[in-house]
């Protein structure tokens, strides 16, 4: 028992500190004590991603409900580190609009405590709970705004569309139950030895179905561009990164800890997932008139492009995987950071014109921005060009030539959008009325990240040697 | 040690000439540069003087390290690079000092506009580019030295960019001599293919299993020793000027005189014959890749010399000279007499330069007139620059006494080629020869009768004020007089002559057995017999060139002193024939018909169709009409309405199944 608990020890910790905060506002001065609880939810989350981030080896709690491995602790780590960094940086956004409720960060510590059961699940029960412990505390933020039309249209739009997709993941859980005779992913790899029943197949669909939701992967994507412009851009940004990291983990984790003696059958479906995503979110951004609308179309691309790791079904894929996640969402905060400042007669706007000229008024952002959108586009050698490569790399390896050429192509259309915000700053051809005006916190963020991806160039900052020791945990 | 300095003077010239002017000053600049080059002359004449023969290997560094590639740059130091030289650096440092005085003032240039110093950093750097071809212990430093040479040469040419000519002349130069590079290069890989070393030592080691190899090139089984002697032998073809790759070099007139004397006459254009020569060990093995150049050099020599006949620029008649000389040499070099092919070369080095520089000397005294109906009765204005090409044309025309081995420089070492063609056994080569020596003798008094006698024709204000050329211009040219006077009796026997001391000479070991190849800084073929049999060639063989010369010279007096309206006549009369000549044969009208307005319409047929219509047209047909209208296409899905939403899943999950199971079926 205390061999389980010592397992759980960074999930019971924050979930203990969430309740302990609740409390601690609801008894004293309530939205007076946001500011200080956003900044301790932030430290707690740095130090439990070091103490999680020093643990070596790989244990099981509660007969196999729980893994924990050097796959879940990147994931975690992942997770921890960019929730913290969106809760600084949103911080004196929310303060300025009179959103900034103690309830914010309590239920962004449930939600990153749900995904950290999640990417540990070993059990499709655990996996259920983790995932619907992280919805929950997501719709209610995305509706935090409630006197906001659109804030809580987003919400209700989300909270529907999540319960349908609770619904076919757990409809396929309980016919990979009835085929399997067991939730736990142990025993669903034994039964898939020798004849391999129909109902097991369908289920496996249903439930990698009910996950494309949450990471966004057309065709199951449609909620994100709404959601992402309704909601407050601190929520938006928090949606973009941690809760995707989290989700792609729980795929790789089902996949490989439950279906890994048949990967021919879920590489097809994730990779059909990743080519429509690819597609979809580089041609739909297109059209876009709004920049969070624009960042919704680009994760749905990048989401095709993690999945490609994936759908390598390989150990280097896995990886590859990991890697780009971890770029991916280091990208994201940057960019964020930046839309979080952007205003207009301090009203905070996001429409893409309004950056004409962008690089006359502000040349410093100006050119952090422009880091950012070609590192998004995936130019070298910015960071994201490395991202795409290890991706590529493991679908050419995988022998899946075709999605990579697929891939190629669909960041060629994506490098569209990301080009025209760069050609709106430097070479607009009317004065917009956009201004930036960053908190501290978003200009470290923005100017960081802008470093960073310039900067890590070098060697990845050991990424590399950190997700191959997470990929083979996971393949074993 | 020596030679290190020898061959790295140059690039330091240029380097500082070059990029240091506008720091030191243009005058200190040239005079680096001009400095530098004397001390390597210097050098070059000790290195020469006191070289034993023993072929020596100095390593500078480590070049190309790829797989079984592995290459130094180093210096190759035996008789050939030591005679090449001498060639380059002395005739070099001599035209760096007579730039002083020809580039001194130019009309294609403003008063303050600076151009000296890049002129003679390109020098510099031409000559290092020579240095390094003719010092390279490899195939591929030799095609570095090789380009080098090419880029210095373009760079010349096209040196009065503002004049359009000048500059496609320096294109076509260098398209010209791309061909030729393409089938050097091919040789090169060819070499390493087959022996998998671009070494000389390691390629000339097996040679002779090259003589036995088949090679397969273009559908065809090929002897792979003549094979690449060919392929080689194209390369040559292309620095050198012969027949069919020979068309850029009367063009290349259009750079400044000095660059013609230097590039154009003694030492780049002879780089393909020091090709053969250094090639000589695969030639040996190579009977049939030798009779072409012997048929090749021969049609060159006569080629070019009837068009010599007619052209009245007088930088013109002197560049179709060269030409006909080079050929000249690779008649020799296909004989298989590589000494006397290396005599002509070095000889020809002393009284072409000479010749060129002395032109310049005339166009300078007569502002820049280059036309020789123009010109007459300079003997008194310029009697030293007169004198000079006197000699020029004794040396050229091969005035001596016949039978002995007296005479000027050109008598021995042409008399040396027509021999040793007689014995190599091509009466083709042999009476061509014969008959371009004749013509060669009308065309160079032709130059001097009417340039320097007769009656001023032409503006009569640049005849009243031609005056002599600076010191700076008749010293080089004094210089390269005693060259063209002596050269060739003072070392006769070593290259040529006498076959004991031609053997010490090259450091050759003379092959065991009766067909072995005797090698040393030259090859040369069993026993050497091509070489007795040249030496014992008969009387009327040795005394015809003599007679060939006086007979030119016979003709070119009565057209142009005795009875100075025959030519006119002459004209009239043989009109089509005049035409033909005068138009090169119509060379360049057949290959700007054949390649020059096919490749044009090859390109713009790629251009206009391919890739503006085809690659662009479709690209852009993508982008913007397919792919907007997808954008459009989702724009529309995303209605705002949740139950569209739920659909579109309802549906993704739909299609998933369908296709898992249809795609499960078929496992």
């Amino acid at each position: 028992m205390t061999q389980d608990l010592t397992t759980i020890l960074p999930e019971l910790l924050l979930a203990l500190y969430a309740m302990g905060a609740l409390m601690l506002a609801v008894y004293t001065v309530k939205d007076g004590m946001t500011g200080f609880l956003t900044w301790a939810t932030a430290a707690v989350m740095v130090a439990l991603a070091v103490l999680i981030g020093t643990r070596e080896g790989s244990a099981t709690a509660f007969g196999g409900l729980f893994t924990d491995d050097a796959f879940a602790r990147f994931a975690k780590v992942t997770i921890l580190l960019s929730a913290a960094a969106v809760l600084v940086m949103s911080q004196s956004f929310m303060a300025k609009r009179g959103i900034a409720r103690f309830e914010y960060p309590v239920l962004i510590s449930l939600s990153v405590v749900g995904m950290m059961a999640m990417v540990s699940a070993g059990d499709l029960m655990a996996l259920y709970m983790g995932l619907e412990l992280q919805s929950l505390a997501l719709y209610v933020v995305a509706s935090i705004q409630r006197d906001s039309l659109r804030s809580t249209e987003a919400g209700l739009k989300y909270f529907v569309l999540g319960a349908l997709s609770s619904g076919l993941l757990l409809y396929g859980a309980s016919l990979v139950y009835g085929y399997a005779g067991t939730t736990l992913f142990s025993g669903i790899t034994t039964a898939l030895q020798g004849e391999l029943p129909v109902g097991l197949i369908f289920g496996l669909v249903f439930m990698l179905s009910g996950l494309a939701f949450k990471i966004s992967a057309a065709p199951f994507h449609m909620w994100t561009p709404d959601v992402y412009e309704g909601a407050p851009t601190p929520v938006t940004a928090f949606f973009a990164t941690a809760p995707k990291v989290a989700a792609m983990a729980l795929i790789g984790r089902l996949t490989w800890d439950a279906f890994g003696g048949i990967p021919g059958q879920w590489a097809q479906v994730l990779a059909a997932l990743s080519v429509v995503s690819m597609f979809v979110g580089a041609v739909a951004a297109i059209g876009q008139k709004d920049i969070k609308r624009l960042m919704a179309y680009s994760s749905i691309a990048h989401m095709g492009f993690a999945l490609m790791g994936l759908a390598a079904g390989t150990a280097y894929g896995v990886q590859a995987m990991l890697i780009y996640m971890a770029i991916y969402v280091t990208m994201n905060i940057g960019t964020f950071a930046f839309i979080l400042s952007l205003q207009k007669d301090g009203v905070p706007v996001s429409d893409i014109e309004g950056l004409n000229q962008f690089a006359k008024r502000s040349p410093g952002k100006a050119l952090a921005v422009l880091i950012l959108m070609f590192s998004l586009a995936g130019v070298p050698p910015m960071l994201g060009f490395f991202g795409k490569f290890y991706v590529l790399k493991a679908a050419v390896d995988a022998g899946m030539t075709w999605l990579a050429v697929a891939g190629v192509v669909a960041s060629v259309i994506g490098a569209f959008y990301y080009l025209r915000v760069v050609y709106y700053m430097y070479f607009g051809t009317t004065e917009g009325q956009s201004q930036s005006r960053s908190s501290p916190m978003e200009a470290v963020a923005l100017f960081g990240v802008a470093f960073v991806i310039l900067a890590a160039v070098l060697n990845l900052f050991g990424l590399e040697p950190a997700a191959m020791a997470a990929a083979q945990a996971l393949i074993g | 040690m020596i030679p290190t300095v020898i061959l790295l003077a140059p690039l330091v010239g240029a380097i500082i000439c070059g990029f240091f002017w506008r720091i030191i000053g243009e005058r200190a600049a040239k005079l680096v540069a001009t400095g530098l080059l004397f001390l390597a002359a210097g050098l070059s004449w000790y290195t020469f003087l006191t070289f034993d023969g023993v072929t020596q290997q100095i390593v500078l560094l480590d070049w190309v390290q790829s797989g079984s590639l592995s290459t130094d740059w180093s210096i190759r130091l035996d008789r050939l690079t030591a005679i090449m030289l001498i060639v380059v650096n002395s005739v070099s440092a001599l035209v760096h000092l007579y730039s002083w005085g020809y580039m001194a003032h130019d009309e294609n240039w403003g008063h303050d506009e600076p151009y000296r110093a890049r002129f003679f950093a390109y020098l510099s750097f031409f000559t290092f580019a020579m240095l390094t071809l003719v010092t390279a212990d490899n195939l591929v430093q030799m095609f570095f030295g090789w380009e080098g040479v090419g880029v210095a040469s373009y760079l010349l040419i096209g040196f009065y960019y503002r004049k359009p000519s000048a500059t496609a002349a320096s294109i076509k130069a260098f398209v010209v001599n791309r061909v030729g590079d393409f089938g050097f290069a091919l040789g090169i890989f060819g070499l390493f293919y087959l022996t998998d070393s671009i070494r000389f030592d390691e390629v000339f080691a097996r040679t002779s299993e090259l003589a036995t190899t088949n090679l397969h090139f273009l559908w065809t089984d090929w002897n792979a020793a003549n094979l690449i002697g060919v392929l080689l032998f194209i390369g040559a073809c292309g620095k050198s000027a012969q027949l069919l790759l020979h068309t850029w070099l009367p063009d290349a007139m259009e750079g400044p005189t000095p660059v013609s004397a230097l590039i154009h006459a003694a030492t780049m254009v002879t780089a393909g014959v020091f090709l053969v020569c250094r090639m000589s060990p695969l030639y040996e093995y190579a009977p049939e890749a030798k009779a072409l150049i012997v048929v090749v050099g021969a049609s060159t020599a006569f080629f070019a010399a009837t068009v010599g006949l007619v052209q009245n620029d007088i930088k013109r008649v002197i560049a179709y000279s060269t030409c006909s000389q080079l050929g000249y040499m690779f008649a020799a070099a296909g004989s298989g007499v590589y000494g006397a092919a290396m005599f002509h070369l070095f000889t020809h080095a002393f009284f072409k330069a000479m010749l060129f520089l002395g032109a310049g000397s005339v166009i300078t005294a007569m502002h820049h007139e280059q036309d020789m109906r123009n010109y007459g009765g300079l003997r008194k204005k310029i009697p030293l620059t007169f004198w000079m090409m006197m000699i020029g044309t004794f040396a050229i025309t091969g005035v001596g006494i016949p039978l002995t081995h007296i005479g000027f420089a050109g008598f021995l070492s042409k008399d040396a080629i027509i021999e040793s063609v007689y014995a190599g056994g091509s009466s083709y080569g042999f009476w061509l020869l014969v008959a371009a020596a004749c013509m060669t003798s009308f065309y160079s008094w032709r130059l001097i009768f009417l340039t320097f006698f007769g009656k001023a024709r032409g503006d009569h204000h640049a005849h009243d004020h031609a005056h002599e050329s600076p010191w700076v211009m008749t010293l080089p040219l004094v210089v390269l007089a005693l060259g063209a006077v002596f050269a060739g009796m003072l070392w006769y026997n070593d290259f040529f002559g006498d076959h004991h001391t031609m053997l010490h000479f090259f450091a050759m070991t003379e092959g065991e057995g009766e067909h072995a190849v005797s090698m040393g800084a030259i090859a040369m073929g069993p026993g050497m017999h091509v070489l007795e049999a040249a030496h014992e060639a008969p009387t009327w063989v040795k005394v015809s060139p003599f007679v060939a010369m006086v007979l030119g010279l016979l003709t070119a007096l009565t057209f142009y002193v005795w009875k100075p309206s025959l030519p006119a006549i002459w004209v009239r009369e043989l009109q089509p024939l005049y035409q033909f000549l005068l138009n090169k044969w119509y060379f360049d009208e057949l290959y700007d018909m054949l390649f020059v307005r096919s490749s044009k319409a090859l390109g713009r047929f790629l251009w206009k169709r391919g890739d503006e219509q085809i690659i662009d047209g479709s690209l852009n047909g993508v982008a913007l009409g397919i792919i907007p209208y997808f954008t459009r296409l989702a724009g529309r899905a995303q209605s705002g309405y949740v139950f569209t939403y739920a659909f579109a899943m309802v549906l993704g999950v739909a299609a998933l199944i369908t296709w898992v199971s249809i795609a499960g079926a078929s496992h």
